[in-house]
């Protein structure tokens, strides 16, 4: 079992889940209620990572992250090692990866709130800052909640882009998923299949988690 | 309760979670080698933290995508390379310290897993025949395109006049270790690997082998030099692999060393 894979996926994972956050609900938010000139095709980009194969995606972060690009160079001057082959490397693709997955459960549940909520919210005076804390966010809670699970899932089992920018560095860039394809090479089929378990345990957890979030009858808030 | 209050409270614990693993990614450097050297060079690294208490972090693959990861400016340290060729490639490319130093020349050997119609036969002749009468399925051997065993593979199968025939039946692994495990996984009836991989107790016990001509094949002359940017213990691990410790680890794995025969 390699451990350090684990922890660098939970990481990854984590990191994913916070930084996704709060664009997820300002997106989600944006999406839900406003109109605009190119909403679609907006919408369309966003969830364009649901459909691009993880090795393109892994083909053009190494190209355009690479130390000889402009956005390399810049990122190099700026904390002094190269972004490909680094956990933050692997952070921004995981990002780009999982946007549909903030963006649409968030979309979806701030839609489900009624307009004339708001409304009434607002004629009372109170604070947008304090509608979003108070009516928006608590009714949208499970389209939230349900967003990071699928981050937090989806992160722990990404391969393809991994593979391509990532060069499977103990501690940094050597993922689960990554350590298991590794483990079966190196004919060590006993700890991919204890890492393989762990991940099924925790895919299911999540997958069940998320199941009885948005379920009828399912968990409910009280407040 | 209060929404707001708890998901503040998450937050935080999220944030702490990430940031107190920050310290574990800067301690050992990291030695990129080519797979045939997958198990030697464990044993060896194991070695060296025994003896001088320091440690290295190996990443193991093709040589050829070892090569284009440093290029492309992975932090690796040292390159164990399966082909000095790629080697000489680095160093005109300014990325070495200098040309490096030759440490094994590498064989490779017919590798048939129990149960398989095929026998381990090194000069091929039994592979012509399955490839004649049928028994053949698949056959693996590493990706010629950057693996070095895989195009030395390539090479004793043209030799033996069978390249064109076993062209359709052949998988390619990403590297000769992966090769390897398609060969014995039993998916395959066998495969062409490194000799080092071979004499694993893991591989060993899953099949057995023949040794190919290397009159076959262009040789594997294995290069390892230090990367720009080699710390003091990269230095002193590229000084270990020159000494009789490590040199009685690759020996064990079939190596030939420079100095030797």
């Amino acid at each position: 079992m390699d451990w350090t894979a684990l922890v660098l996926s939970l990481e990854l994972a984590t990191a994913t889940m916070v930084v996704l956050l709060p664009i997820g609900v300002w997106a989600g938010r944006k999406l839900a209620w406003s109109r605009f000139r190119g909403k679609a095709l907006v919408e369309a980009s966003l969830a364009l990572p649901l459909v691009l194969p993880p090795t393109v995606l892994g083909f053009y972060l190494l190209v355009a992250m690479g130390g000889a690009t402009p956005l390399g160079r810049w990122y190099e001057s700026l904390f002094g090692h190269q972004l490909t082959f680094s956990f933050q490397g692997l952070l921004v693709a995981s990002l780009i990866f999982n946007l549909p997955f903030a963006v649409q459960p968030m979309q979806r549940a701030f839609e489900a709130i009624a307009p004339e909520v708001r409304e009434a919210a607002l004629c009372c005076g109170m604070s947008r800052l304090r509608i979003l804390r108070r009516i928006e966010l608590p009714l949208a809670w499970p389209g939230i909640l349900s967003a990071m699970v699928l981050i937090f899932a989806h992160t722990l089992g990404e391969f393809g882009v991994v593979l391509m920018v990532g060069g499977s560095i103990p501690g940094k860039t050597r993922t689960i998923a990554i350590a298991i394809y590794d483990r079966v090479q190196a004919f060590d089929t006993t700890g991919a299949g204890i890492m393989s378990a762990t991940l099924l345990v925790i895919s299911m957890l999540a997958i069940g988690l998320s199941y009885l979030i948005s379920a009828p009858g399912g968990i409910r808030r009280h407040d | 309760m209060n929404i707001a209050r708890r998901m503040r409270g998450l937050a935080l614990a999220l944030v702490f979670l990430f940031s107190s693993a920050i310290p574990a990614w800067a301690d050992a450097p990291v030695i990129a080698g080519a797979a045939d050297l997958k198990f030697a060079l464990e044993e060896i690294a194991a070695a060296f933290m025994e003896d001088t208490g320091r440690e290295v972090n190996l990443v193991l693959g093709s040589s050829g995508n070892l090569y284009r990861q440093i290029g492309q400016g992975a932090p690796f340290r040292m390159f164990l390379s399966a082909d000095e060729g790629f080697v000489f490639k680095l160093a005109d490319a300014g990325k070495t310290v200098d040309r490096g130093v030759l440490y094994a020349v590498g064989r490779i050997v017919i590798l048939v897993p129990h149960g398989s119609p095929l026998k381990a036969d090194g000069k091929l002749n039994d592979l012509a025949a399955a490839l004649t009468d049928g028994r053949l399925g698949k056959f693996a051997i590493a990706n010629p395109e950057h693996a070095p065993y895989g195009k030395r593979a390539e090479e004793a199968l043209k030799n033996a006049g069978l390249w064109e025939k076993i062209k359709d039946r052949l998988v390619l692994g990403e590297n000769v270790s992966q090769a390897a495990q398609f060969a014995t996984s039993g998916g395959t009836q066998g495969g062409i690997v490194a000799y080092s991989l071979a004499l694993a107790p893991a591989v060993a016990r899953l099949g057995s082998f023949a040794l190919i001509p290397d009159s076959w094949h262009e040789p594997l002359r294995q290069r390892m030099v230090l990367l720009k940017g080699a710390d003091e213990t990269t230095l002193a691990f590229y000084r270990y692999m020159q000494q009789p410790t490590a040199r009685a680890i690759m020996k064990r794995y079939g190596f030939l060393l420079p100095g030797e025969r």
